[in-house]
């Protein structure tokens, strides 16, 4: 098994490697300028200066280098300094962003906090309230609870967050006045007021969150449990004269878990590339509404540094829900 | 009532057993009709004996097996184990009984579960039903892994390391785990291939003398359940057509079923086998949910009257401990002429 992790990683070196390529061409191809919000009466002149001091007077290779240098020398040079008070970095160029000319991970620094109060909390919600009404689901499959279950499932499926978010504003906020609309971010959490201030304002967009993926999740670990309440072990277990909880939440329930832990660990990355509507509705102030903004404001460092954090995450969590799956099945062996 | 060695008890009675799954269609799900796996089966299981249940595949014999150890709840009908009633027991009420009556399933490898290993699959049932220490359940599965013939360093593995035969051993080990006095085997051998048939089937006779078992030994291999069984019932769709002493059912088989299977068995002498008549049935058999009118096999009998359209057979004892269902041997036993009966199906069955 850590033969194959060690494998795996270093596997992962260069797809990433090419993935950030991929990435940085893309950004390039891609029409837009990030001098087009300046004023126009800027002479062209002073424009091309200014260019030039963003670094974009060189050519491609030069400036991807440069990035992967900053990206993987430079920055976790900082990153040791900040922790053990070290100098290594000793004042290298760090990834500025264009539109805010500060560091890069520093904004993304401010920004995870939200993402994954609201973000992580929607997805430990949903994972909560989906895994009981999966098993609930399948173990009662046509029962009146099931049909129910089916039903809100398609709900969450089918209805997009920007109506139920919308839709939970004018509810909540508009009519009954219980939650406000807008997340405030500079809110300190100290006191009992102010977190009971805080979890108002975290319920709604974490509420339309867990809806859509205690959909997806419920869904899924049903399937699996119909998958095994009908194989012959089980019959095996209730011949053994087992307790129906014995066979339900020993037999079937483990062997169920193997599919859905692996789609739960698939769906983390989710989690920290953010919701970027619903961040958007309720005016959260995460990582996914700080990759739009610096989509429009063709802030190249930040996006590209954004989505490459993004791709490292699901290659990560691709190998841990592979690893996961060597881990509870015993049938599958890495070596 | 069929006792052929009447020195001997009947551990496991089953009375008019009947077990109809619904059938739902439509938009409300509502019942549409039912299938009627099993309708009426009566038989005894003497103490120590090897009732071998054989029939065409979808007939019911694998249902029958799992409805008599109450893995289903019946429809009807009442199943005595050591006396004791377990026909309309609650499935939790049954827990208590589950020790004494095991079954040993088909697929060997659907059965155990991928997840546990060798060990912990022995040793459950014990950790459930028994009260013993670790260790001694630790030296109870040695035991047992010793008894079914398999390595005792293999008990820390999974399932999916053994083969069939192997992962059978375990299936058996499992199901004498708590000193059973019955043991269903479904199949057993189905699944494996011959060279290993062999060997699960001696070991269950080696157990059954070890520990003076009584199985209800289903199989649709007509050779394997001469070999092993004591008596032998016929089932077709849902109902037992002939029960009778092993011998006296493969040597003079009274129901036209019965006869059409024992031709079907192959001979493994050549000359003989040209010799052989076959009897093929014509046409499918009947659908369980709407079976024939009359006799269930009067849409196939080679010798089919017509009274078998409109009266369904009674079980009788045409010769003392050999049980049929047929129009045949009533008329037999009314007319004290067999041949003339037979000539007279024949003519009829010419007339069509």
């Amino acid at each position: 098994m850590l033969t194959y992790t060690i494998r795996r990683l270093i596997l992962a070196v260069p797809t990433l490697l090419f993935i950030a390529l991929v990435i940085f061409l893309l950004l390039e191809l891609a029409p837009g300028d990030p001098m087009a919000e300046m004023p126009l009466t800027i002479p062209p002149e002073v424009k091309e200066k200014m260019r030039e001091a963003l670094g974009l007077g060189q050519p491609w290779y030069v400036r991807f280098y440069l990035w992967l240098y900053q990206f993987f020398i430079v920055e976790p040079q900082y990153w040791i300094d900040g922790l053990f008070g070290t100098n290594f970095a000793d004042g290298a160029q760090r990834i500025i962003s264009f539109q805010s000319r500060s560091p890069v991970f520093n904004t993304i620094a401010e920004r995870i906090p939200q993402t994954l109060w609201v973000v992580g909390m929607s997805y430990v919600v949903g994972v909560i309230i989906a895994l009981p009404i999966g098993i609930i689901s399948a173990v009662r499959q046509y029962s009146w609870f099931d049909n129910f279950g089916t039903f809100i499932s398609m709900v969450g499926f089918s209805v997009p967050t920007f109506f139920t978010g919308v839709l939970l504003i004018v509810i909540f906020s508009v009519n009954l006045g219980w939650f406000p609309s807008i997340y405030d971010t500079t809110l300190k959490v100290n006191d009992w007021p102010s977190f009971v201030k805080q979890l108002k304002q975290m319920a709604m967009p974490v509420f339309v969150l867990a809806l859509y993926n205690a959909a997806q999740i419920s869904r899924f670990m049903r399937a699996s449990m119909l998958d095994n309440l009908g194989q012959d072990y089980v019959r095996t277990a209730r011949a053994k004269g087992m307790t129906e909880k014995v066979v339900v939440l020993k037999h079937v329930l483990r062997n169920s878990l193997i599919p859905v832990v692996t789609v739960i660990a698939l769906g983390v990355p989710q989690v920290f590339g953010g919701a970027i509507i619903t961040e958007q509705v309720f005016k959260v102030n995460g990582l996914g509404q700080l990759l739009i903004i610096a989509i429009h404001g063709n802030d190249v460092p930040m996006v590209l540094t954004l989505t490459f954090i993004f791709a490292v995450l699901i290659v990560v969590f691709n190998l841990i829900a592979d690893i996961l799956y060597g881990v509870l099945d015993p049938r599958i062996r890495y070596d | 009532m069929l006792d052929a060695a009447p020195s001997k008890k009947p551990l496991v009675e089953v009375r008019d057993l009947k077990m109809h799954f619904p059938i739902y269609a439509g938009l409300l799900r509502r019942r549409v009709g039912e299938v009627k796996a099993v309708d009426g089966v009566s038989f005894d299981i003497m103490e120590g004996e090897t009732l071998g249940l054989v029939g065409e595949s979808g007939c019911g014999k694998s249902t029958c097996g799992r409805a008599v150890l109450r893995l289903y709840d019946l429809t009807s009908g009442s199943i005595r184990l050591e006396g004791k009633e377990i026909g309309p027991t609650p499935q939790a009420a049954l827990r208590d009984m589950r020790p004494r009556m095991q079954m040993v399933f088909q697929d060997p490898q659907a059965s155990l579960n991928p997840r546990m290993t060798v060990q912990a699959i022995i040793q459950e049932p014990l950790d459930e039903h028994t009260t013993l220490s670790t260790k001694e359940k630790q030296q109870k599965v040695y035991e047992l892994m010793d008894a079914v013939g398999l390595n005792r360093r293999f008990a820390g593995r999974y399932p999916h390391a053994f083969s069939g035969g192997q992962r059978q051993r375990i299936g058996i080990a499992r199901a004498l785990a708590l000193n059973p006095k019955f043991i269903v085997c479904d199949e057993p051998i189905a699944a494996l291939d011959v060279s290993i048939q062999a060997q699960v089937v001696n070991l269950l006779e080696d157990l059954q003398e070890q520990f003076g078992l009584t199985y209800l030994f289903i199989s649709h291999d007509l050779s394997m359940v001469r070999h092993i069984a004591t008596r032998v019932a016929v089932m077709y769709l849902g109902k037992i057509v002939e029960l009778a002493p092993r011998e006296a059912l493969y040597s003079a088989p009274l129901h036209p079923y019965t006869e059409a299977l024992l031709s079907a068995v192959p001979e493994p002498d050549p000359s003989l086998e040209a010799k052989v008549e076959r009897i093929i049935l014509q046409g499918d058999v009947p659908s369980p949910a709407n079976p024939p009118k009359g006799c269930n096999f009067c849409t196939r009998c080679p010798k089919v009257m017509d009274i078998c359209r409109e009266v369904e057979p009674e079980t009788r004892e045409v010769r003392p401990g050999h049980f049929a269902a047929c129009h045949l041997h009533e008329i037999t036993s009314q007319t004290a002429g067999k041949t003339a009966a037979q000539k007279e199906a024949n003519e009829r069955q010419h007339g069509e």
